[in-house]
């Protein structure tokens, strides 16, 4: 068959747009769909995510209940429920029935999800698997709605299949998800289980609990006090993508460039926005939208070369030592934890803070390598370790300074277990999966300084813990053998053995150590005689 | 009985410093000489190895002391009480005596031999008492045939009725009296299987001299025999060894001392013992290249070793002996071996006519 020549009007008729709805069934994979174990990690993920972001911005402590039911050994029912403030009623089918929709994205602030991708992608990857809509109930504290919902794949918008409106006596407030879907349920290092675990490890305030095929588990709140509430800002100019700069000016309302660079970025006031007009060769009382592309070019390297402060940082949201600490060690049951907040810094232009934590002994494995932690704004990572910073910052600090031991390009081994939090208004993610922080000079060299501090204080309590169980060894040691010297020493001169021991065990008490090392300046601690023929 | 009192004595008088140590709340300490390559010397005039100056102190109260401290003292003890009675212990007895387990765990005070012979050894240092002063005896290893008649606890023993066993050799051979020696040279074998060829070839009546042999390395016992009958009747010692480093060592042990018994070298050693064989120059002679056994890496090592010690180093035909082992030669070659020419090579040729031409090596 003869090849068919296809015309311009033909491939026009083809061009239509693509429904982000329609895209995502195509490219689930990039959204942490790609396998059923995976998929109904997100889910839960997914959901938990939003519940903790309501919560904390409400200034609730957070009670989240998570429900994974096996329907059949593909097919699941997940369930959760949380004690935020709610969704209004006009906006509850939109924030699940619609990709996309989200309070998010615009803005530059931390928080667990910023795409509103992620609960109405988790609500469509159900729908695509079981047909099934979501079950939502929520209630701002007024009437309780109840409301099923599916999404119109084509069109990307919500189709409300039932509503129900009840009285709410108990003035309850908050939101449940149902959803049913197909996955496979494991439990392991990356399990619904350990991502669940690992939430609390990081968000200590929260109540977390989880009733899984297996049975049920709780995660206790460990502390009562949420970390304060981040704000947001405006961009620095030093963090600012030319796409985003030219989105900027045909969005803005400010009437020239004057007004456009003051009020839409940090840092900026009135003479710097002169200075980056003068730099770019523009009138400063140009219209933005009147800006062209090549001027935009201009102005964003102007933006640049200006000098400015950082960014304001009082925008994050560290847990602080304290919370970190108490998290990680009511998780590991470590029996020595210590913790490390960095002062705040800045990646191009974006600010962010390291947190890091170290738990030593107690409950830890002693076998093999050190556990790590990995969390970007206060969201545990499972997936692609060795792709993150995080790891490669481990990888990197010379652990045998701390009393680790560690072969190179390894993590350290021994009863540890790292944690290390990236808190940040944008983390920058190698991938959409969420899943591995990329490598910036600047994040590296923070990430190190704070496992090198946490390291050193570490390393204080396992020296004197390695001492301290020497000198136990040693004094178990010559307690063993004090009877024996005092037997042969009674035989060979006829002193009491009886004497003898209370005089040695005294040595023991007093000054059995310090006698140690004497003998060690003056002997050889190994003596070196060796049998003779 | 004066000696076991002064041994007596010097016993206590260490264990009276341990207890004064202990009285005044120190660590107690020994002075223990030090028993390695580093700490002996090479006497050029005594043609000997001599013990160094080096003392290392073993504490109590060291983590690695601590052991070899307690069984030091505990062989002192044993010691003593061998004295008090009168009686003699073998050294693997001792160490049945010296083994106990430590209450309340699985430590034993001594868990094989080695260690309870080092204690004793290093007690013989610390009280400068010899084993034989101490009561403790080495095994019996090695026998003995020649034109000799002894005293030995009364007993008068003739060295050349003594049927196919011959006379075994005990460790202590300070008290035997020798009554009439008509030998005018002694043959000292490694291989107890040379010597019971020699002895029943009946070379030490053909050439009129004694035979002796051990089992490996020459005793203490062996050694002090050999250097008394050498000393006291002016005999010409030759020895006779398998080719290789091990029997080398032999030799030079009997001759120079041994580094961990340099303290005593003056009461075992013989410069003037000779080196009868096997040499290299024998394994050409004697067309013993077909017999020869492959080297291990041990046996490289040991070889190396050998030669480099200080009384081996500035002798110019070991170094030449050493070199053709190692080199020309490259295998080692059992006194055995000589049976390929002949049953009774051995003592019908090799022997007589090595030492009537007078080819042996110092």
């Amino acid at each position: 068959m003869a090849d068919r020549i296809v015309t311009a009007e033909e491939l026009a008729q083809q061009l239509r747009a693509v429904s982000v709805a329609e895209f995502f069934e195509k490219n689930r994979h990039l959204l942490g769909y790609e396998n059923p174990t995976k998929a109904l990690i997100t889910i839960v993920k997914e959901f938990v995510d939003n519940a903790l972001d309501a919560c904390e911005e409400a200034r609730i402590l957070p009670d989240v209940k998570v429900l994974v039911k096996e329907i059949s050994p593909d097919r699941f029912r997940v369930r959760t429920e949380d004690n935020g403030p709610g969704i209004v009623e006009e906006k509850l089918a939109l924030a699940f029935g619609k990709l996309l929709y989200g309070s998010k994205f615009h803005r530059l602030k931390m928080s667990r999800g910023t795409q509103g991708l992620g609960a109405s992608g988790s609500v469509l990857y159900s729908q695509l698997t079981t047909g099934k809509p979501v079950r939502l109930v929520s209630s701002t504290g007024k009437d309780i709605h109840e409301i099923e919902v599916t999404i119109d794949v084509n069109k990307n918008e919500p189709r409300i299949v039932s509503h129900k409106q009840e009285r709410n006596p108990n003035k309850w407030h908050g939101l449940k998800i149902e959803v049913e879907t197909e996955g496979r349920y494991i439990e392991g290092r990356q399990s619904v289980l350990e991502y669940l675990r690992q939430t609390a490890m990081c968000n200590p305030y929260a109540k977390i609990v989880f009733e899984g095929p297996n049975g049920r588990v709780e995660f206790e709140r460990a502390v009562k006090e949420l970390p304060p509430l981040p704000k947001e800002i405006k961009p620095h100019p030093y963090g600012v993508e030319i796409g985003l700069l030219r989105r900027m000016l045909s969005t803005t309302s400010s009437k020239n460039l004057l007004g456009f660079l003051t009020s839409e970025f940090s840092r900026v006031g009135r003479g710097t926005a002169l200075q980056i007009c003068k730099l770019a060769k523009l009138e400063p009382n140009k219209k933005p939208y009147d800006v062209s592309h090549e001027e935009t070019e201009r102005l964003h390297k102007s933006m640049q070369m200006v000098k400015l402060i950082g960014p304001p940082t009082d925008c994050l949201s560290p847990l602080g030592e304290k919370l970190l600490e108490e998290g990680l060690r009511k998780e590991t049951r470590a029996e020595f934890v210590v913790a490390v907040t960095r002062p705040p810094s800045v990646y191009r232009g974006n600010p962010f803070q390291i947190e890091c934590a170290l738990a030593f002994g107690g409950e830890l494995t002693a076998e093999g390598s050190a556990q790590l932690f990995r969390f970007a704004n206060k969201m545990p990572l499972l997936y692609h370790t060795s792709d993150c910073v995080t790891t490669e910052s481990v990888v990197e600090t010379d652990w045998r300074r701390y009393a680790f031991s560690q072969s190179s390009g390894q993590l350290p081994q021994g009863q540890l277990a790292i944690l290390i939090h990236f808190a940040s208004v944008w983390v920058p993610y190698t991938s959409e999966g969420k899943q591995a922080i990329a490598n910036y000079p600047e994040i590296m060299k923070e990430m190190k300084l704070a496992l090198q501090e946490a390291g050193r204080q570490l390393a204080i309590y396992v020296r004197q813990k390695h001492k301290m169980h020497e000198r136990q060894l040693r004094k178990e040691l010559f307690e063993k053998y004090i009877p024996e010297l005092a037997e042969s020493l009674e035989k060979l001169t006829d002193d009491k053995k009886e004497k003898l021991i209370a005089e040695l065990e005294k040595i023991v008490k007093k000054s059995g150590v310090k006698s140690e090392e004497d003998g060690k300046t003056t002997g050889n601690d190994k003596e070196s005689e060796k049998t003779g023929k | 009985m004066e000696k076991r009192q002064e041994t007596i004595k010097n016993l206590k008088k260490l264990g009276s410093k341990v207890v004064g140590e202990i009285d005044k709340g120190e660590n107690p300490s020994l002075d223990v000489p030090i028993r390695t390559l580093s700490n002996v010397k090479y006497d050029t005039t005594r043609r000997m190895i001599m013990m160094g100056t080096g003392v290392a102190k073993r504490y109590f109260f060291n983590v690695g002391h601590v052991r070899k401290f307690v069984q030091t003292i505990e062989a002192a003890a044993l010691a003593k009480e061998l004295n008090e009675m009168g009686k003699h212990l073998s050294l693997r007895e001792a160490f049945y005596r010296m083994k106990r387990t430590l209450p309340d765990s699985n430590i034993n005070l001594v868990d094989e031999q080695g260690e309870s012979n080092e204690a004793i050894e290093d007690l013989e240092l610390i009280t400068d008492a010899s084993r034989e002063l101490l009561h403790i005896n080495a095994n019996k290893l090695g026998s003995v045939a020649g034109k000799v008649v002894i005293q030995d606890k009364g007993d008068v023993i003739d060295w050349s009725k003594l049927g196919s066993g011959g006379w075994s050799i005990p460790s202590n051979v300070e008290d035997i009296i020798f009554k009439k020696v008509d030998a005018k040279f002694i043959v000292y074998l490694e291989k107890a299987a040379e010597w019971e060829r020699l002895h029943e070839d009946r070379v030490w009546d053909k050439l009129n001299c004694i035979v002796i042999s051990s089992q490996g390395q020459a005793t203490r016992g062996i050694r002090r025999l050999l250097q008394r009958l050498s000393i006291e009747y002016k005999l010409p010692v030759y020895i006779l060894t398998d080719f290789d480093a091990y029997g080398w060592y032999i030799y030079s042990v009997i001759k120079y001392g041994s580094i961990s018994l340099a303290h005593i070298s003056g009461k075992l050693a013989i410069p003037n013992a000779r080196f009868l064989g096997l040499t290299a120059d024998d394994i050409i002679k004697y067309d013993l290249k077909k017999h020869l056994i492959k080297f291990e890496e041990v046996d490289l090592k040991r070889l190396e070793q050998v030669k480099n010690y200080d009384w081996f180093k500035n002798n110019k035909e070991w170094q030449r002996q050493i070199n053709m082992m190692k080199n020309e030669i490259k295998g080692k070659a059992e006194l055995a071996a000589l049976t390929s020419h002949g049953i009774s090579f051995i003592s019908d040729v090799y022997i007589p006519e090595k030492i009537k031409r007078n080819v042996w090596l110092d």
